[in-house]
């Protein structure tokens, strides 16, 4: 009988330890879909982050490197300059891609650093149990803003493509989201794209999956997809916000 | 003998690194080592390495980790402030048992401190200094030969033992000119199995990390790690003793600090007073045999630091009480004078110990 569906080999067996619900085991398996279509499996090394992907490097079958908090884009461009053959993705969420990693963020993408990276926004820090991300919404309830998140105080929610777009650098800024089958089949896309981009040595390519967290959002699995949809979403729009090769813009 | 060449202690450095045949070297401008950064700037595109100036010390120092894990010889190199900032990212090299050469020119501190030479780091420098425990190999060159050398040294250690080494320098070491006689091309002579390289679809995938969840498991990679750490301080502790053969007052100096003391000693040799010196050229591992050593035939030691006293601690810990250490410093990017440490040796000798 034909195999119509199966894990896809850059992930290894080992068992997940998201939560219920999580949409990271999906955006997992996208990478790694990604891996598998390009065929780059042996030449591919993940920067894990810290925070609920932390232990990525045992769940994806390539070489691994576990970095510092926000450090990712930089160990990824140490490991890119090193190793320029190789394919290098960083694997990100929101509190260390755009509040402690800003830094290293805008910069490998100014640099066009040829790395592929994927910025996990589930508006919340998941590991530490539910505080106020760099990407919680206005008046977003958490353990750290327990009045909902006061822009008066906290400021407001950074939309990481909208800000890196504006810069020459970057190659590929886009933003998807994993709430419904249409959307994943989209990210899907994208997410090959990013690494496409690499393997043409084309430059900086960013993917931002707009994702979910029933467990710290205090909602069933079902409920925090619908939150997904109707208040992430129309505050995080998705699309591409920028592609270089395909606007025409040459380096 | 090779020619010599006139060079400036900082480009004396990065010069060795490239001959050693470091690559790869990030780093953010910070005074007194900036020629380390614009020589490498000049050298690395035509030799096919890489010079990146990183938007700070903490990415220039995640850069090295990343190249570490590759298995390749890098370095970075800074002063006090930064160096303070790289401790993040020096925990997690030591953590994930890389090789790495980190370089620290030192400017007097606390703070933003000033531009002038110190040694005011020798605590961050040897107990740790990051998060964590663990140490790094310190080697502290006390002239431009040796910041050549032990630059070369330093790779060749961190490789060997898989952990971060670091050259701890000063302002002084790192702008004065001297004749050096450049170190011959080498590089790494060990195997790196554990290197993140690609698995070619030929092996399991390697994982280069510093977090074990299980404190089981944490406690073993710690205790496994200090095993090495006492290897190391039994092989690899190295000195320099200057006229300690009959002794009775023992100066310890390193760095620009055992320069001034070695003209101290010569000087007051000539009075008819018999002092030596005993320069650590390791800091970690601190000579502690060689003091201890010199604790059963002196009277009296003398600690000559640029800081408030830090390796006094050390020298104290190593002759275990057996006779009194005095310290002769001078802080915040002054230099000790020999007068000064002449004087410090006479009033030992007038018995005021």
């Amino acid at each position: 009988m034909a195999v119509v569906f199966e894990k896809p080999k850059s992930l290894t067996d080992v068992q997940l330890h998201y939560c219920p619900g999580c949409t990271h085991g999906i955006i997992h398996r996208l990478v790694a879909e990604a891996i598998d279509a390009l065929g780059i499996e042996g030449r591919t090394i993940g920067v894990a982050p810290v925070g609920c992907a932390v232990l990525a490097y045992n769940y994806f079958a390539c070489d691994m490197v576990e970095a510092a908090h926000g450090r990712a884009p930089a160990v990824a461009t140490g490991l890119k300059r090193s190793l320029p053959e190789n394919i290098i993705f960083t694997y990100q969420g929101d509190g260390d891609l755009a509040s402690i990693g800003m830094a290293e963020t805008v910069h490998a993408a100014t640099r066009n650093e040829n790395i592929t990276v994927i910025f996990v926004n589930n508006a919340i820090y998941g590991m530490t149990g539910g505080q106020m991300a760099p990407t919680s919404l206005p008046g977003q309830v958490t353990q750290t803003s327990p009045y909902g998140r006061d822009v008066k105080t906290a400021g407001y929610p950074i939309r990481v493509c909208e800000m890196l777009s504006t810069l020459e650098g970057p190659e590929y800024i886009a933003r998807v989201a994993v709430n419904n089958v249409k959307n994943v089949r989209n990210a899907k896309k994208i997410i090959q794209k990013a690494f496409e981009n690499q393997v043409a040595g084309k430059g900086f390519s960013l993917v931002e999956v707009v994702s979910s967290c029933p467990t710290n959002w205090g909602m069933t699995p079902d409920k925090a997809l619908q939150w997904v949809e109707e208040k992430m979403i129309p505050y995080y729009p998705l699309g591409v916000y920028k592609d270089k090769s395909a606007s025409g813009e040459v380096e | 003998m090779a020619e010599k060449v006139l060079m400036k202690g900082n480009e004396a450095i990065a010069e060795a690194a490239i001959r050693a045949g470091c690559r790869h070297y990030f780093g953010y401008p910070i005074t007194p080592q900036t020629e380390v950064a614009a020589y490498m700037a000049k050298r690395m595109p035509k030799i096919g390495g890489t010079f990146l100036q990183a938007e700070s010390e903490i990415s220039a120092i995640n850069m090295v980790y990343g190249v570490a894990g590759t298995g390749k010889r890098v370095m970075t190199s800074s002063s006090s402030p930064g160096v303070s900032l790289k401790q993040e990212g020096i925990s997690y090299i030591a953590g994930a048992d890389l090789p790495a050469l980190i370089v620290n020119v030192q400017r007097g501190g606390p703070g933003l401190g000033g531009i002038q030479p110190s040694q005011s780091d020798y605590f961050q420098a040897t107990k740790g200094g990051g998060h964590g425990d663990y140490h790094l190999i310190v080697l502290t060159p006390d002239s431009v030969q040796e910041m050549a050398d032990l630059t070369a040294l330093a790779f060749d250690l961190a490789d060997k033992y898989r952990m971060p080494a670091m050259l701890l320098a000063d302002g002084t070491m790192g702008q004065m000119m001297e004749p050096v006689e450049l170190p011959p091309e080498s590089g790494c002579t060990v195997e790196k199995p554990w290197a993140v390289t690609g698995t070619n679809m030929a092996r399991k995938h390697n994982i280069i990390n510093s977090l074990y969840l299980d404190p089981e498991e944490l406690e073993k990679t710690n205790f496994e790690r200090f095993e090495r750490y006492r290897y190391i301080e039994e092989h690899e502790a190295r000195c320099e003793r200057y006229m300690m053969d009959d002794a009775e007052y023992c100066v310890v100096a390193f760095g620009i600090a055992a320069r001034v003391s070695k003209n101290a000693v010569s000087a007051l040799r000539k009075q008819g007073i018999k002092v030596g010196l005993i320069r650590p050229i390791t800091i970690w591992p601190f000579p502690k045999q060689a003091i201890a050593e010199a604790a059963e035939q002196v009277r009296a030691f003398v600690s000559v630091e640029l800081s408030m006293g830090q390796m006094i601690e050390d020298i104290r810990l190593a002759e275990q009480c057996r006779r009194p250490v005095t310290l002769c410093n001078r802080a915040g990017g002054m230099i000790p004078t020999p007068e000064q440490i002449m004087e410090a040796v006479k009033r030992l000798e007038g018995g005021n110990a």
